[in-house]
């Protein structure tokens, strides 16, 4: 508490960026997990909720006559924009805010002092939901061709890998060992999937250590263990995610790729994905795009191609899709590997694991998928997503890119997958939001040290608990689209811009009517029909039985239960008019002040379902429905003092 | 006398015709299996029927066809057929005399001028008509609806004869205190003699939108007093009204110097004028040329896409007419004021802006036969030149100025709404499409001719077959309908941000892109909620017979 240096500030506007005569009054409290904006109308309660560790950056603006802006940037993508009366507590909420979401050590992250109402005993079950060793033996693993090794029990070979490693039967210890040496951060060879159906297998690593002209005989001798793990292949594939120039520049400092011709019957390839620096840049770029107040098409579109964001995106599916098919199709193994190991090479094995195998695009599948390839083999997640004050070079949005891409093979594949968007966009936000203690920390080793397994609470359980909210209704797991390979199309125009995540928090923007719930909302009654059907069943059987046997006996009441049901209001929602004419509207008098409650967005209580109001259910609270029925001379467009009409001349 | 004309033009054709009828021709279709068989030509259909059980495998229309290419490889020569809705199709024709042959009667066929000689002149309906689609939507009809809301407007019949203006049609509803004669001085000082006429009445108050040809100020800023009359007779006391010009400032300024103009604020002191930038004829048929280039482009490069989508400027052009038809409708709905939309000639951007503010304002427009009835009205009545505007599609290098994808672009900012509405709409994205490929290609006359005169002379009625009359059947219908649809009585809002306009995949990919898994969710989601109706109808019949086992025993009616 002693970086609040103002707990609470009278007068506060919280400026609506895409209208801004929807702009709201209020006051803002500073508490030591949340920064809460609570609107002053009467009759109103709407409150909108940050979390500190959600922020990404605070700007403090030069002080105007209506007093001073602070713009504040969340990881989640959404901006607040407040305007604080005087400087002086501008100033003191800024440096609060500032210390406050840069938390120096991991004691200090929420998911340490976050109790939910849950006891220890359901709190540790909450950690055994997903067992990777279960996934492993899913595949098939071990097995005569792939065996368990103990030899990272101590992360003595590599500090960065999970205890748990599967390497080829015929790996002997100092064939591992070796390899681990020729490899940065120690990060050998090692399985990450493997198909039963054909015994191909992906294994990914870091770069080898070959310099200009380095070889090691352990490591190649690990590589030809894996190729004869694979007994009906001949040769396997090598994929370095790097463009083909980084790798080179490796070569320098001593590390690099692997030489043809030192590896028997390899096929090494290049695929181009760029580094963090590029990515954490590309996505800089987009969210000013999306930021814009009221863009023309063309500033849109424009932004958009330069930001190179969807370019990247198509050359991690591209990747993703050249190893699906060398495992499905060639029955060929494949290892990948960029530099480290646990950034390029997590994104194209997980997306690979998607477009192979159904399990991981069901709700328990992708979280297995994100607990292995991501957690558990150690991408940085501390570093990538800022979770403490750090290098701000080392931050990166690389598992954003994985879940957009699982998100355009979504819009692509309507049926192939088991949960929704909701789900995408909930697993997203909790990565940043150190709620939970899955992401904290960079490896399986510093996560022990933390022991966020003892102190905290797991995300994969409030979200398995929670999946009625994330299932897709289109989902059947007998569907033609639910089985084998996915062979997505990677034509360009095939790729979206993600607006339900980078432009999450813009209501206006999303569609008034979701299919989705729609159907979701359908299955629901539909399963009432069913219970239904099978009491009037059991009813009429027993009456007819009464009457055959004219048995005295009076029959239980009737259920009475309405099977006339009807949509929740959201169908049918209205909404109100949106700024079509740029300056005319500004000063038009048609501006609804609709209470809006949807900016409260991170879960602040967790027994709520919030996470399902992340998305857009959370309009029907809103009242705008209630809006447009009004009559066109209601108040709000009459008595309002700005309707002048020298705006209508000027446009 | 139409034996005589099928006479004249089965002659006519055959003289096109050079060879009837080639075998062995290969067929290459996007997404389908190549297909071997027998090409036949007709007068009015390039057919393709494979040997194997001789069924056809291609009947397409010739005047689909937007343009047709030849090439050879040594004997074996191809034509690459380009058609009006987007398709691009392949046909290799063994024979270099067969294959000019060929190529060069389609390419007469497709471009036939004379419109009597239109397939829908030749066409005899295979379906029994339930509904005669020419009487479906009579203006003395939708008069009626009107009359039964406000008696301040009278159907004129000024124009019974088209004198007064040729692109209207003989009846047209106007304020019912300005008499004939008012209207024929007003039809002179606006262009084309499209005076203001009421194109929508807004029931919740009250409030109209006309429609009009722009006045013909000129340069020396005349006035007429009529035309001033005519619009503030559509004005509440003390309540001012708002002329929405579809054309920049500066645009509208440069028309004076052609004999146009715009309403001066002095003239028209209760009127506040908003101009807003949507973009004439050629320049939307550039951006669809472009836009059609950018999806069949084949490098695979994200930037060249992007870069491409962008200069096409199509989606700006949807942004803006959006936009105007949003303003429109927020003046009416929000403002509580009438509104008057014009552009140049009031036959293009004027007809989108009034037609889409009424799928906002007015939920009648957004079922199957409301949309019907708009087309009817805003579109065909109202003066659009089908013929001229989709003479040509995405593919021709004609450089004929009169092509512009003026409807096409309509109907996509209507995909827009409805995809931000899903459940809004009565009918689905494939009846857009419908209405797409028959204004370009069709068997049907309910496109055919320019305004209403032209329309008249060709005596449309009594020698074709109306597209409405073909969609106005159960088993068509049934396809046509969105199975989300619960009716919507409210005024439905659009976002016209860039984030939530989207590329009409349903038209412009089309044909690019295998469609089987958005085919297949959207079965799977009608299989939905048909299961839950026949769940529903299943418990419906069991509580009728619990309730009546429960009547029948004579224990259970014991008090």
């Amino acid at each position: 508490m002693e970086h609040i240096r103002l707990p609470k500030v009278e007068n506060v506007k919280l400026v609506d960026r895409v209208s801004p005569r929807r702009s709201r009054v209020g006051t803002l409290y500073l508490t030591a997990t949340h920064s809460i904006f609570v609107e002053s109308e009467a009759g109103v309660r709407n409150e909108t909720w940050v979390l500190h560790s959600l922020v990404c950056s605070v700007e403090k603006q030069a002080a105007a006559a209506s007093g001073c802006s602070l713009l504040i940037h969340c990881k989640n993508f959404q901006v607040l924009h407040f305007v604080i009366p005087r400087e002086r507590e501008c100033h003191d909420v800024h440096l609060s805010l500032q210390r406050l979401s840069q938390p120096e050590s991991y004691v200090e992250l929420y998911c340490f002092s976050y109790k939910p109402n849950v006891g220890e005993v359901e709190r540790r079950q909450e950690w055994d939901l997903l067992d990777l060793k279960a996934d492993y033996s899913r595949m098939g693993v071990p097995n005569s061709l792939w065996k368990l090794s103990p030899i990272n029990r101590h992360y003595k070979v590599s500090d960065t890998y999970p205890a748990d490693l599967f390497v080829p039967e015929s790996a002997a210890p100092p064939v591992i060992v070796g390899s681990s040496k020729f490899r940065s951060r120690g990060r050998f060879p090692t399985l990450s999937y493997y198909s039963k159906d054909n015994h191909a297998a992906i294994c990914r690593s870091s770069q080898p250590l070959s310099g200009f002209s380095a070889r090691c005989l352990e490591d190649e001798q690990m590589l030809e263990a894996i190729l004869r793990s694979n007994p009906r292949s001949d040769f396997m594939y090598v994929v370095d995610t790097r463009p083909k120039l980084n790798a080179i520049a490796n070569r320098a400092a001593g590390k690099g790729y692997e030489n043809e011709d030192n590896y028997s019957n390899i096929k090494f390839q290049f695929i181009g994905i760029e580094n963090i620096h590029v990515m954490r840049n590309s996505q800089q770029k987009m969210l000013e795009v999306c930021e814009l107040r009221s863009p023309s098409m063309s500033d849109f579109l424009e932004g958009l191609e330069s930001s190179g964001w969807l370019k990247h995106i198509k050359a991690v599916l591209d990747a993703g899709i050249f190893i699906a098919k060398a495992v499905a199709e060639e029955a060929v193994s494949v290892l990948v590997h960029c530099s480290d190991g646990w950034d390029r090479t997590a994104q194209v094995c997980s997306v690979a694991c998607v477009l192979l195998d159904p399990y991981y695009r069901t709700l328990r599948g992708l979280m297995v998928l994100i607990e292995r390839d991501w957690v558990s083999f150690g991408h940085k997640f501390s570093h990538r997503c800022n979770h403490l004050v750090g290098d701000p070079k080392e931050v990166s949005p690389i598992i954003d890119q994985f879940l957009e891409c699982v998100w355009q093979l979504m819009e692509q594949f309507p049926c192939a997958f088991e949960f929704n968007e909701r789900f995408l966009i909930a697993i997203h936000g909790h990565i940043y939001s150190c709620l939970y203690g899955n992401f904290i920390g960079n490896n399986q080793r510093e996560r022990i040290e933390l022991g966020v397994r003892e102190r905290t609470h797991s995300l994969w359980s409030y979200l398995w608990m929670n999946r009625a909210d994330f299932i897709n209704p289109l989902y059947r797991p007998d569907h033609s689209q639910t089985q084998g390979l996915l062979r997505p199309s990677t034509a360009p125009y095939c790729f979206k811009f993600w607006r339900g995540l980078y432009n999450h928090f813009d209501r206006g923007m999303h569609p008034r009517q979701s299919v989705e719930d729609y159907l979701q909302a359908i299955q629901e009654e539909t399963q009432q029909l069913h219970d239904q059907l099978a009491s009037h069943k059991q009813k009429i059987g027993k009456l007819e039985q009464e009457q055959v046997w004219r048995v005295t006996q009076k029959t239980t009441t009737l259920d009475k239960s309405p099977t006339a049901w009807a949509l929740g209001n959201d169908l049918t929602v209205a909404n109100t008019p949106q700024d079509y004419t740029g300056d005319f509207i500004s000063s038009s008098p048609c501006q609804p002040k609709a209470p809006e409650s949807s900016l409260i967005l991170l879960p602040h209580d967790l027994n709520q379902k919030s996470e399902a109001n992340l998305s857009n259910g959370s309009d029907q609270e809103s009242g705008i429905a209630d809006l447009s029925c009004r009559s066109p001379l209601s108040e709000d467009s009459t008595r309002d003092p700005d309707s002048d009409e020298a705006a209508y001349s000027a446009a | 006398m139409n034996i005589k004309l099928i006479k004249y033009g089965v002659m006519e054709f055959a003289e096109l015709i050079k060879t009837p009828r080639v075998d062995g021709v290969v067929l290459h279709r996007p997404f389908l299996p190549t297909v071997e068989g027998t090409l036949c030509l007709t007068g009015h259909h390039l057919i393709l029927s494979s040997r194997q059980d001789n069924t056809e495998e291609l009947w397409l229309l010739h005047s689909n066809i937007d343009s047709i290419e030849k090439r050879f490889v040594g004997s074996l020569g191809s034509i690459i057929v380009k058609c009006k809705d987007l398709r691009v199709i392949q046909l290799d024709i063994p024979g270099m005399e067969e294959c000019l042959n060929i190529s060069s009667s389609v390419e007469a066929l497709s471009t036939l001028d004379s419109v009597s000689l239109m397939y829908p002149f030749f066409y005899r309906p295979m379906f029994e008509v339930i509904e005669d689609g020419w009487n479906s939507f009579l203006p003395e009809e939708v008069f009626k609806d009107l009359e039964s809301m406000t008696d301040e407007w009278r159907l004129s019949e000024v124009n019974k004869d088209f004198s007064v203006c040729p692109s209207y049609p003989p009846l047209v509803a106007v304020p019912k205190d300005v008499d004939d004669d008012t209207l024929r001085k007003v039809a002179s000082f606006r262009h084309s003699g499209r005076f203001p006429v009421l194109s929508y009445y807004h029931k919740k108050n009250g409030m109209v939108m006309m429609r009009a040809g722009q006045p013909l100020t000129g340069t020396n800023g005349r006035r007429c007093k009529e035309d001033e009359k005519l619009i503030n007779a559509t004005l509440r006391p003390g309540k001012r009204g708002y002329i929405i010009d579809t054309r920049t400032i500066n645009v509208a300024q440069q028309a004076k110097a052609r004999g146009g103009g715009f309403e001066s604020e002095a003239n028209y002191p209760q009127w506040r004028r908003i101009h807003k930038t949507i973009e004439r004829a050629n320049v939307l048929q550039e951006g669809l040329i472009k836009l059609v280039e950018a999806c069949n482009d084949q490098s695979h490069s994200m930037d060249r896409w992007l870069s491409k989508l962008e200069a096409s400027n199509w989606q700006t052009h949807v942004k803006e007419i959006l936009t105007t038809a949003c303003l429109a409708a927020q003046c009416i709905d929000r403002e509580g004021a009438s509104v008057l939309v014009h552009g140049t000639e009031g036959t293009d951007s004027t007809l989108q802006v009034t037609s889409l503010a009424q799928i906002i304002l007015d939920p009648a427009c957004r079922t199957i036969r409301g949309f019907q009835g708009l087309v009817e009205r805003e579109w065909l009545q109202a003066g659009h030149p089908f013929q001229q505007r989709c003479a040509q599609s995405a593919f021709s290098n004609n450089k004929s100025r009169q092509e512009a994808p003026v409807f096409l672009l309509f109907l996509d900012c209507v995909w827009q709404i409805l995809r931000q509405f899903p459940c809004s709409f009565e009918f689905s994205e494939s009846f857009l499409v419908l209405l797409f490929e028959h204004a370009y290609a069709s068997q049907f006359g309910t496109f055919l001719g320019n305004g209403a005169a032209g329309r008249a002379k060709l005596s449309l009625p009594e020698k074709t077959v109306s597209l409405w009359s073909w969609v106005n059947r159960p088993q068509e219908l049934e396809r046509l309908t969105n199975p989300l649809y619960e009716a919507n009585s409210l005024v439905i809002w659009p976002s016209v941000a860039p984030q939530s306009l989207l590329l009409w995949e349903g038209v412009f990919l089309r044909w690019n892109r295998s469609s089987k898994c958005l085919d297949e969710a959207y079965e799977e989601m009608v299989h939905i909620i048909e299961y839950n109706k026949e769940l529903q109808n299943k418990v419906n019949s069991l509580r009728r017979q619990l309730a009546q086992l429960e009547t029948e025993d004579p224990l259970l009616q014991t008090p």
